[in-house]
């Protein structure tokens, strides 16, 4: 099989769908809370906190779109911590960020082990199944790859979408963004930046968390340690390459995720067996870094990103 | 609310408030352990038993601590510049593999001159791998947290290539593991028959080289004027660029000094486990140390009694050892909480 071919798949695109979906969430939460003008580098944790959170509501006997409440909750927790310490207390947000990530990780295999003391596999659930829109799915190659998907992805690009018109075309969008351009401007206002920025930190993180849901309720149907295993940095990335648009950081995870899909598809084919697995496991890594090279130059960062507001200052 | 500057912290304000911060991180580390089953007030006595509880202890604490100080003190050199090296990871695992090329029998030299020559290579590497996100970021102006970040990834697949491919020991039974250091590149033992090395040492001599160089010389100068204010610091003529250039050579031979001192030091060969994540862990070091690098020994053996003091507290009462990374993590944020408290007062609108 060759590259070509593999490109022309729809096997192919809907893996590279679902692999952008978990993606998307945590990237467009990231993406809020950095338009506020709040970098949270918790996220990696925050993801793994909602892997758990949702898998073990299902696995107690909640439902699937309960466990994704619970996960978006507890995402949420996280969020408010990390804003509080950032934002009125002006704390750095690297540190907090790093701090919450080791927190939210080591608290979740903390309860894993209470909840489960002996297990060595852990259990599985009955995740989220593929439903097809009718119609649609029957286009060839990209009706399989678009709308035979589970209702999380959807929900993805949903999301996308929401995210895009909150922000561009609502009042609320425009405090947001100014929160992370022009904090005094929104003072003048009378509107208070440190409650604009603590609540997009945790919408942002409810939606990380809710990325991270969607590992052990759509994708394996179980928690494991290291699950997440690095996306969220990946999404902190995709958020510069997207330029802080939702729009953009949409198309880079499904680029990103494309690519990701096809390394795996390579790594079986004649070309691949001759390279060592491990240069397959390194390139998104590495694409990350060059898509931020070419990116930075052209992007807008939010012009107040991690510059703490003191009222009355200036 | 509001923040106004505290002009002169009073004695008792710039003690007592990381002392309650290390007292709310016992409070919580307690309760969680209580949750587990544990007794309670137990917790702190288990731990500091099990950390300096006997000689054995002890030394294991200290062995634990070396690491730490290194990448504590990259992490302290690098944020006092703001650069922000969250790659230190990476740097020490270049540092370790270095190690192994050089010392498992390439150059048969007597330890005198190997070590040195091993150690200066080592530093090399590691610097190298910081320079490139540095790089990026005073060319490309690319944020040098994230590639720092995703470099330890690539680094650490990079090893387990090596690991399974040129430097894995024919002998090792299909481990991924390398062939064993020869004697001449063993850092010896600081008493026999103990194992302390003397890579805790080199460790010290290090922490009191980066502080003389903070506070004594034209480097650590620049430094903290790069990391207080680039603009003014460029303003006043100083080369920010080259400056944070010297910052990650430092930074990143510092971090490699740790891959080096645990492979020659301890484990005598490489395998991908060598650090739990020391180079993250050096973050907290350093924080905690208010990024002093006197401060980072006495941080590192806190953070390194943790770990030793924890793990053997949860083989005692029966709770999961991840609440040692718990407690990291509540004494890091409630140190930084801290901190910025000794400094400022909280005010009502």
């Amino acid at each position: 099989m060759d590259i070509l071919e593999i490109l022309i798949s729809a096997s192919f695109w809907t893996a590279a769908i679902r692999i952008a979906s978990p993606l998307i969430f945590a990237a467009l939460g990231e993406l809020i809370c950095e338009r506020a003008g709040v970098l949270n580098l918790g996220i990696e944790g925050i993801m793994v906190v909602g892997a758990f959170a949702g898998w073990l509501t299902v696995y107690l006997g909640g439902g699937l779109w309960f466990g994704v409440c619970v996960a978006m909750l507890s995402g949420m927790a996280f969020g408010l911590l990390h804003g509080v310490l950032c934002v009125p207390f002006g704390l750095s947000q690297h540190v907090v960020g790093l701090g919450i990530t080791l927190l939210a990780t080591s608290l979740t295999y903390y309860c894993y082990r209470l909840a489960l003391p002996e297990v060595t596999s852990p259990p599985k659930i009955d995740a989220f199944q593929p439903w097809e829109v009718p119609l649609l799915s029957d286009i060839p190659v990209l009706g399989q790859a678009l709308f035979h998907q589970t209702p999380l992805t959807y929900l993805a690009f949903a999301l996308a979408a929401v995210v895009s018109v909150t922000l561009y075309r609502t009042p609320l969008g425009l405090a947001l963004r100014a929160a992370g351009e022009n904090p005094a401007a929104v003072e003048a206002q009378g509107l208070s930046v440190s409650a604009i920025r603590i609540g997009a930190v945790m919408v942002g993180s409810g939606l990380m968390a809710v990325g991270g849901a969607f590992l052990t309720m759509s994708a394996f149907n179980s928690f494991f340690f290291e699950m997440v295993n690095g996306r969220g940095w990946i999404c902190i990335a995709l958020v510069v390459f997207g330029s802080w648009k939702p729009g953009k950081t949409l198309l880079g995870a499904i680029l990103f995720a494309a690519f990701d899909a096809l390394q795996i598809r390579l790594q079986q084919t004649p070309l691949g067996a001759g390279i060592p697995y491990q240069y397959f496991l390194m390139a998104p890594y590495i694409l990350s870094i060059l898509a931020l090279v070419v990116m930075s130059r052209r992007a807008q960062v939010p012009a107040a990103l991690m510059v703490p507001f003191n009222k009355g200052e200036r | 609310m509001r923040l106004e500057p505290i002009a002169n912290p009073a004695l008792t304000r710039r003690l007592g408030l990381p002392a309650l911060a290390l007292a709310g991180t016992v409070v919580i580390a307690s309760l969680l352990a209580m949750i587990a089953g544990a007794q309670p007030f137990s917790v702190l006595g288990l731990i500091l038993k099990g950390a300096f509880g006997s000689k054995f202890a002890t030394l294991e604490t200290l062995n634990r601590a070396t690491p730490l100080i290194f990448t504590g003190l990259a992490v302290a050199t690098a944020f006092r510049a703001k650069l922000w090296n969250i790659g230190a990871e990476a740097q020490l695992y270049m540092g370790a593999v270095i190690t192994v090329v050089l010392g498992t029998g390439a150059l048969a030299w007597p330890s005198g001159v190997l070590l040195p020559l091993i150690g200066v290579a080592a530093m090399l590497a590691g610097a190298l791998v910081l320079l490139v996100p540095t790089f990026l970021k005073t060319r490309f102006g690319v944020d040098e947290v994230v590639t720092t970040l995703l470099l330890n990834f690539v680094v650490l697949l990079w090893v387990s290539m090596l690991l399974e491919g040129p430097l894995k020991d024919p002998m090792g039974l299909g481990w991924p593991k390398s062939a064993r250091l020869i004697d001449e590149a063993r850092l010896p033992r600081i008493i026999d028959g103990l194992r302390l090395h003397w890579g805790f040492g080199l460790a010290l001599i290090s922490a009191g080289f980066v502080w003389v160089i903070q506070r004594r010389t034209t480097l650590g100068y620049e430094m903290r004027a790069v990391g207080l204010n680039a603009e003014a610091a460029r303003f006043a003529g100083i080369p920010v660029n080259a400056t944070l250039i010297k910052t990650a050579l430092m930074s990143g031979g510092l971090a490699a000094l740790a891959g080096f001192s645990e492979v020659s030091g301890l484990k005598g060969s490489l395998t991908l486990d060598i650090s739990p994540g020391f180079g993250y862990t050096g973050i907290i070091v350093a924080m905690l140390a208010l990024l002093n690098p006197l401060g980072v020994v006495v941080a590192a053996l806190f953070v390194a009694g943790i770990f030793v003091g924890a793990d053997s507290m949860s083989r005692a009462a029966g709770v999961p050892t991840y609440l040692a990374d718990i407690m990291l993590a509540v004494a890091l944020l409630l140190m930084v909480l801290a901190i910025m408290l000794t400094r400022f007062r909280v005010r009502r609108g």
